[in-house]
């Protein structure tokens, strides 16, 4: 049975990631998680320099799921080679880093000083966080700000590069082909959407940030719609994120089109989750005398027009 | 390294209208919890609540072989998850992510152990106190609530020759006023022989007092935070508590991997 999928050039061993900013460098969780058996680990966004993030609170329960504002706590890139990458690199992890600029020319000089780290296998540009300005929706929201970012990486670095998307665009597939035109290996999508949590007793939003991105189960079905629209639009592997929480959600976004995909509030809930998924997936394969996972990538049957609403040309 | 279990319900003793004390059978975790580890609970199967939450590890339960068979956890009644675990019975199962974060550090004779604990901030205490006690240290508990019927398992302590001293805001037990003024009073009074360990937890206004009174009787403090948590694990970055970093710089600390528990002058309070 063959669980592998190629993400451009790279071969990952099966299709499960786990989601950036949910799952801290990876080293936290290698007591309880083989980080080897991953198809990769995505890494918390880092910036060049060292992070502080928002003040708490930064997240609330909401129904079947969660909203953050974390604001980019991190370490910045020198420390994470120095103090993370070692690590990661004895567990045997397939690490995708996932970077964040205040600018172009932050994000490409942030490719350029991963390229030369030995055990990175990808760069994932984080141009959607709805929690910050730059290193997020100023690049992501913008087509001519994604295409800038995206071109001036593919310029600074050979490795393979996956832009991830937001969702809070009025055409994600635009993005998605924006993205790809720049020469993306790949995209990711959805990050959280922008959503809000009030306490009413006390008049005040629950969160530090006021607004803050929802992500859990509650979200995966526009997330599916989304994979759905962008892998009728790219020609490039879409990996799918949103509110996984089991193997069944895994092949409902493979089916609609997803190479990958990422999990990251399940995680939270269960960090045993990942044997669990990938037994899931072995299981759906014998079960319908499947070999390779990847025959189901885009195998959706819909019987009808695709699309009603179809605002970028499909590209086939 | 935390292990997942499947606890069942042993008893679900209700020790006022908003407050339970909860049995779960997880031999495992019981066996190798330190006084301060929490426990990160799922209080529903399915999507809704969805998270975890945090517990600190009250009563390490025995069989009749003093092999550990689980523990209880002090629950509060809040919201939704809470009140699950308020309203569980025998048989019902949650499971239980544990144990997690830094334990307190356990003081030797000649130091004495205070305790210092507001509401369900007790719940570290029991197994602390019980350490201590092995090791043949004077423990005393200073512990306060709003009103009598909210200051549980003082009996459980006593058991243990732990001296107790109660607070109520309202007068009803022990003396009038916050658990902290308690504290102040006798911190007073005391010689500065022998050295004396303060530990606390409970509400963020009583862990401030507690770091002051430390500082200014030049006592060590060791302080369990509470924060809203995601994960337990490291993974989220939302439970952070603001530290110095020991260059005169601060930053966010993971509470649940750095902590819960703090040394109070490590502690930036915002």
């Amino acid at each position: 049975m063959d669980l592998s999928v190629s993400i451009g050039a790279l071969e990952l061993r099966n299709p499960l990631m786990s989601a950036s900013g949910c799952f801290g460098y990876g080293v936290e969780y290698a007591d309880v998680v083989d980080l080897s058996a991953l198809g990769a680990v995505v890494v918390k966004g880092l910036f060049l320099n060292e992070r502080d993030g928002h003040r708490p609170p930064r997240i609330v329960e909401t129904p079947s799921g969660m909203l953050n504002a974390i604001g980019l706590q991190g370490i910045g890139v020198h420390r994470f080679i120095r103090e993370k990458m070692p690590e990661l690199r004895r567990l045997k992890a397939v690490v995708i880093v996932n970077i964040c600029g205040t600018t172009v020319a932050e994000y490409a000089e942030l490719a350029r000083i991963l390229s030369d780290v030995e055990g990175v296998a990808a760069l994932e540009l984080n141009i959607s966080c709805p929690n910050v300005k730059e290193g997020g929706l100023t690049f992501g929201c913008d087509l001519t700000s994604t295409h800038q970012v995206v071109t001036a990486v593919r310029q600074a670095t050979a490795l393979p590069v996956i832009p991830k998307l937001t969702p809070n665009v009025t055409d994600i597939a635009a993005f998605a082909r924006a993205a790809e035109d720049a020469g993306a290996d790949a995209v990711s999508l959805v990050n959280t959407f922008l959503a809000m949590a009030i306490d009413v007793e006390r008049r005040r939003p629950v969160l530090s940030n006021v607004t803050g991105g929802l992500s859990g189960p509650a979200i995966r079905p526009i997330a599916v719609r989304m994979v759905y629209e962008c892998a009728g639009h790219v020609r490039i592997p879409v990996i799918g994120i949103g509110g996984i929480a089991s193997a069944r959600d895994v092949l409902e976004f493979m089916i609609a089109g997803a190479t990958a995909v990422q999990v990251g509030t399940a995680n939270f809930v269960d960090p045993f989750i990942w044997p669990k998924l990938l037994s899931g997936l072995e299981q759906y394969l014998v079960r319908h005398r499947l070999e390779r996972i990847r025959d189901l990538i885009g195998s959706l049957e819909t019987g009808a027009q695709p699309h009603s609403h179809e605002p970028t040309p499909r590209r086939t | 390294m935390p292990i997942d279990v499947e606890a069942e319900v042993l008893w679900n003793r209700r020790l006022s209208p908003g407050y339970n004390a909860l049995a779960l059978s997880a031999p495992a975790i019981g066996a190798r919890v330190e006084p301060g580890q929490f426990v990160m609970v799922k209080t529903a199967h399915g999507h809704d609540p969805l998270l975890r939450r945090p517990f600190s590890v009250f009563e390490i339960l025995r069989g009749d072989d003093k092999a550990p068979r689980g523990f209880t956890i002090l629950n509060k009644r809040v919201g939704p998850g809470t009140a699950r675990l308020y309203a569980a019975t025998p048989g019902q199962s949650f499971s239980c992510l544990g144990p997690l974060g830094r334990p307190f550090t356990l003081v030797d004779p000649p130091f004495e152990a205070w305790m210092v604990a507001g509401g369900v901030g007790l719940a570290p205490f029991a197994t602390l106190a019980e350490r201590l006690r092995e090791r043949h240290c004077a423990v005393t508990l200073f512990y306060g609530a709003k009103q009598a019927d909210e200051l549980f398992a003082v009996d459980l302590f006593e058991s243990i020759a732990v001296r107790v001293v109660l607070a109520s805001e309202d007068g009803s037990r022990g003396m009038r006023g916050l658990v902290s003024e308690a504290l102040a009073h006798e911190l007073e009074r005391r010689e500065p022989d022998p050295p004396l360990m303060l530990y606390a937890c409970g509400p963020e206004a009583m862990l401030i007092a507690v770091c002051k009174l430390g500082a200014v009787h030049r006592r060590p403090t060791e302080l369990a935070v509470e924060r809203v948590m995601g994960c337990g694990m490291g993974g989220c970055f939302s439970c952070v508590v603001r530290v110095r970093d020991g260059e005169g710089k601060t930053r966010y600390a993971r509470s649940c991997i750095e902590g819960p528990v703090f040394r109070g002058e490590d502690i930036v309070w915002e």
